[in-house]
């Protein structure tokens, strides 16, 4: 079996698996990045977003072939002190609720502000559409996007 | 008979033989003949642009030549879930990106994502939308390169057998076949263009 080489979290990772392996089980199961969720493993809800080369995928449908010589972030990379905007905004508006689906969220939210510093309601709409939230936190979601967008803005 | 009644029959007979034989288009004026010609070839492209877009009005064209500002999914053309949108460069919304969800090839299961290589809708810009058009729409749309991407009538030919719409012939589990094969396809918009590319009205 050939050897898979990415770059998760700014270390590499060398997997001798099946190029068709899910990236979600790669992380949870062959690196022990348990951050990431399983949701329904159709890339329907969003729970497992990761980042690839900085934009946001679904690691359930993404096999580990596609991501070779790629830099792939979790949610436990994106910071090493819960000092990124969108963290510490989670922790300000205290959004989750069972948190379940929360690591997708956020990870979508990064994507999004990296992108688009200053998102409107119908950007964040549209941007998060695919991260279900069985809890219903989209409303505090929304807040928090705009409180991290004014974070990253002000430089604090 | 006399040589030069002889004569006379072989000469004639070997004007008036062919004339039997290929029918009177050669007794016709030649503007009458043109005009016979053009009709059969403009009949002949009709029949082929309809058997063309039989094809671009299937669900599996349709869904992504949406006239809408997003995809639309299934075989009963129902609005993409997630409100997934164009963007501008027909490849999702920031943080959305077709490819966060559809790879280059089809998910095994029922229901799960299809995909191909470059994954995408139109750009914002050329949108081609073809949902609710008539069939005449449809062709003019098709031909006016301010509506195709910038494309001739030539280009057409090769973007049908670009990946993207390669897949249509192989949608993954659960999703309907276009009417043509794809070689019938490709014939039939090759001899749409030949015969002049006419357009129902």
């Amino acid at each position: 079996m050939e050897i898979t080489r990415f770059q998760v979290d700014g270390k590499l990772a060398e997997l001798q698996i099946d190029p068709q392996t899910p990236l979600l089980w790669a992380l949870r199961e062959q690196l022990g990045l348990t951050g990431t969720k399983f949701g329904c493993g159709m890339a329907l809800c969003g729970a497992c977003t990761v980042h690839v080369d900085g934009n946001a995928v679904r690691s359930c449908v993404t096999p580990i072939s596609a991501v070779a010589n790629k830099r792939v972030t979790t949610i436990e990379g994106l910071s090493n002190d819960r000092s990124h905007p969108v963290q510490r905004a989670w922790l300000q508006v205290q959004v989750p609720q069972c948190g379940y689906c929360q690591p997708g969220q956020m990870m979508s939210a990064a994507a999004l502000l990296a992108v688009n510093t200053n998102p409107s309601d119908e950007d964040i709409d549209n941007a998060m559409a695919g991260n279900l939230c069985r809890c219903g936190t989209y409303a505090r979601i929304r807040k928090a996007i705009h409180v991290a967008a004014e974070l990253a803005r002000s430089g604090k | 008979m006399t040589l030069l009644s002889r004569r006379f029959f072989l000469f004639g007979a070997g004007v008036c033989l062919p004339v039997l034989f290929v029918g009177p288009s050669l007794l016709l004026p030649r503007s009458s003949v043109f005009a016979q010609t053009n009709s059969t070839n403009n009949e002949m492209s009709l029949r082929a642009f309809r058997a063309v877009a039989s094809v671009l009005t299937s669900p599996r064209c349709l869904n992504c030549h949406s006239s809408s500002d997003g995809p639309l999914q299934g075989d009963d053309n129902h609005p993409h879930a997630m409100n997934v949108r164009r963007g501008v460069d027909g490849k999702g919304s920031a943080a959305l990106r077709c490819f966060a969800c559809h790879q280059t090839e089809n998910g095994k299961a029922l229901h799960s994502p299809p995909g191909a290589a470059d994954w995408q809708l139109p750009p914002l810009k050329t949108p081609m939308a073809w949902k609710s058009l008539s069939t005449g729409e449809l062709c003019r749309t098709l031909k006016d390169p301010a509506k195709n991407g910038n494309r001739s009538l030539q280009d057409l030919i090769p973007h049908m057998d670009t990946s993207l719409v390669r897949w249509a012939w192989n949608p993954g589990p659960g999703r309907s076949l276009p009417p043509l094969s794809h070689d019938e396809f490709v014939s039939r918009l090759k001899e749409w263009i030949a015969t002049g590319a006419a357009c129902p009205e």
